[in-house]
């Protein structure tokens, strides 16, 4: 393993929900790694874990009914599940924020904009109310919206303005780590562009690392170095974006590009994965993808599955398929088992 | 790019000076706030306003109707009514307001935080708010102004505590609507504290039906109040309290109306002006109305 300085290691994570009638395993031995200054996609279904994971990096899984069960989250080599809440509080938004799904819900509505850029500015600053406010206006103009419009209230602003208010409000204040949480879901087409266009101009200039949580490939494509694809609570694949949209390893991660229709043919019908992502409160023993998994054998349903490195770098949660590769490849890295 | 959104022209009103010119805009609201005003002057410069003492006696000039001498009439000592209505806008505005702020404070911090934390302390506190709720209000205030005994502060106190509950439900309701909105999470994921979520995030977005119930609960605490002192456990003579003058021109309701319509009508507008600006206000004070 090459011995890059990381930023955020995620060992063993597992969150649950505790519900009536069972108990949710929202992720289970989450494992995930991210250096300075790198992108990483984060690609998987609705329910797949993706935003309880993003809250656990917060500590902000609610609680009840969330709970972190077990892992260590090491960030800059300390690890957050033993900070106390008063250490988290100037963490959160000073050095890792936030960038939330939906940007009509992610503002106070009866607040200006540039209060709620310098709120964030005054709870991790040495800063008057007047600095803050200029520092707000700043960021506003940083990600496209004139000083005029700093003391507009959210509803003001359209739909991608607001995204980049909250993108404003997540840079404010130079965090090393960003988390976006599908910034783009609700925004149209064309505003979502705009809007990864910005957050990779920011990038950028402000340096920060990234995370970034999305279901569509393309974006990741187009913004990430490395992606962590996850299914029901666990990654199942890691690896370079390079790597992984050339050579996809794990079924499940073939199943996703399979199902993205090719510009250039006449396709009749989608091809889809069959079945659905399994009830979280009863998984699958053994490989959580194994019900729905074209290449599965019978062990599939006995042992879940550890990650194997196939390429440096390249981490896969499939011993069949590894194997396979490694047969028809023939490259000898780490033995796959 | 930035030409294209930045088109909206950006908005120049702001803060209170933006509710008022919203105000402005109801004829309504406006004649409740004149109104209003005109009521806290009066309670103000009363001494300077009133021709008489409100508990100066002229047995000679009793029941005299309204005249020159005397606007709005004698009651039966000879006192002149309407001294004694301009100085009863005294006790009737506090009661009024001191009491609905009691009720505000103590409900709306219950109610937040009851909401806000939900769980074993949210069952604590509202299971203590419904016992006071199962209590019929004016019972509730008869009980606590008789156990503290007469007089205008132990007045504001009952009608304060009997009123609590409605607040704390209110808040409470408005608190659970908002907390899980994702501004608030995001409002956590920027480091806020609890207690500055609650102040900066979800009280100021929950403020339009405390308003609402405000200016309601003024109009409920004045009559709450004169009940309390019609039956003697409010405000004692001689001073002059608008319910207590009511109850008091009661006896006499047919040969001297004006007895009870003065001060009935003192309510009435003060009441129904605390209404129209209430609900001017509300209109004002949600940004999502703004144009």
């Amino acid at each position: 393993m090459e011995d890059r300085k990381l930023i955020l290691d995620i060992q063993d994570l597992s969150i649950q929900y505790r519900v009536e009638g069972g108990t949710v395993h929202a992720v289970e031995n989450l494992n995930l790694a991210l250096g300075y200054g790198e992108n990483l996609g984060f690609v998987g279904e609705t329910g797949a874990g993706k935003t309880t994971t993003a809250l656990g990096i917060m500590r902000l899984v609610p609680d009840p009914p969330g709970r972190i069960t077990s892992g260590r989250i090491l960030f800059e080599g300390a690890d957050l599940l033993r900070k106390t809440e008063d250490e988290m509080r100037s963490i959160r938004g000073g050095k890792i924020a936030m960038i939330f799904q939906d940007p009509m819900t992610s503002l106070n509505p009866v607040m200006t904009v540039d209060k709620q850029i310098a709120e964030m500015v005054l709870l991790h600053n040495d800063v008057t109310e007047r600095q803050a406010l200029d520092r707000a206006v700043e960021m506003l103009e940083l990600v496209g919206i004139r000083s005029e419009r700093a003391r507009d209230y959210p509803h003001q602003f359209s739909g991608g303005m607001k995204q980049r208010v909250v993108i404003a409000i997540a840079l404010a204040c130079n965090p090393i780590l960003l988390i976006a949480d599908e910034p783009t879901t609700a925004l149209d087409v064309t505003i979502q562009a705009q809007v990864l266009e910005l957050m990779r101009e920011l990038r950028r200039k402000i340096n920060t690392s990234l995370v970034m949580i999305t279901h569509d490939l393309g974006i990741v494509a187009e913004m990430c170095d490395k992606v962590a694809i996850m299914y029901a609570g666990r990654v199942v694949e890691y690896a370079t974006t390079e790597a992984l949209y050339n050579r996809p390893v794990h079924p499940y991660t073939e199943g996703l590009f399979n199902s993205i229709p090719d510009i250039d043919r006449d396709e009749e019908e989608l091809k889809v994965i069959q079945g659905l992502m399994p009830d979280p409160t009863n998984l699958p023993s053994g490989c959580p993808f194994h019900p729905r998994c074209p290449y599965a054998v019978e062990s599939c349903s006995r042992e879940a599955p550890g990650m194997v490195e196939i390429e440096p770098g390249h981490l896969v949660a499939c011993p069949v398929r590894t194997e396979h590769r490694l047969n028809s490849v023939g490259w000898k890295g780490g033995a796959g088992r | 790019m930035s030409e294209q959104i930045n088109k909206q022209p950006g908005q120049s009103m702001h803060g209170i000076g933006a509710v008022f010119a919203r105000l402005r805009r109801s004829p309504l609201a406006m004649l409740g706030l004149a109104a209003v005003i005109a009521l806290v002057l009066i309670a103000v410069f009363a001494d300077y306003i009133a021709p008489y003492g409100y508990a100066a006696q002229d047995l000679m000039s009793a029941f005299e109707p309204p005249s020159a001498n005397h606007w709005f009439g004698t009651d039966e000592f000879g006192r002149d009514l309407f001294s004694r209505i301009i100085y009863g806008s005294r006790i009737s505005l506090q009661v009024g307001f001191i009491a609905v702020g009691i009720a505000v404070f103590a409900g709306g911090f219950l109610g937040a935080v009851s909401g806000y934390y939900g769980g074993r302390l949210d069952n604590l506190i509202m299971r203590g708010m419904d016992i006071l709720l199962s209590i019929p209000s004016i019972l509730l205030a008869i009980a606590i102004a008789a156990s503290l005994g007469p007089g205008l502060f132990n007045l504001m106190i009952a009608v304060g505590i009997s009123s609590t509950p409605n607040y704390a439900r209110i808040v409470r309701g408005s608190v659970l609507s908002i907390r899980n909105q994702e501004f608030v999470e995001a409002a956590k994921a920027v480091g806020s504290s609890d207690l500055r979520i609650i102040l900066k995030h979800i009280i100021p977005n929950c403020m339009a039906p405390i308003i609402v119930q405000s200016t309601l609960g003024v109009a409920i605490a004045i009559l709450t109040a004169a009940g309390l002192s019609f039956i003697g456990l409010g405000i004692q003579p001689p001073v002059p309290e608008w319910g207590a003058m009511l109850s008091g021109g009661r006896e006499y309701i047919r040969d001297y109306a004006y007895m009870t319509i003065f001060p009935g009508l003192a309510i009435m507008i003060s009441i129904l002006a605390l209404n129209f600006l209430g609900d001017g206000l509300r209109d004002a004070l949600d940004p999502k109305l703004k144009q």
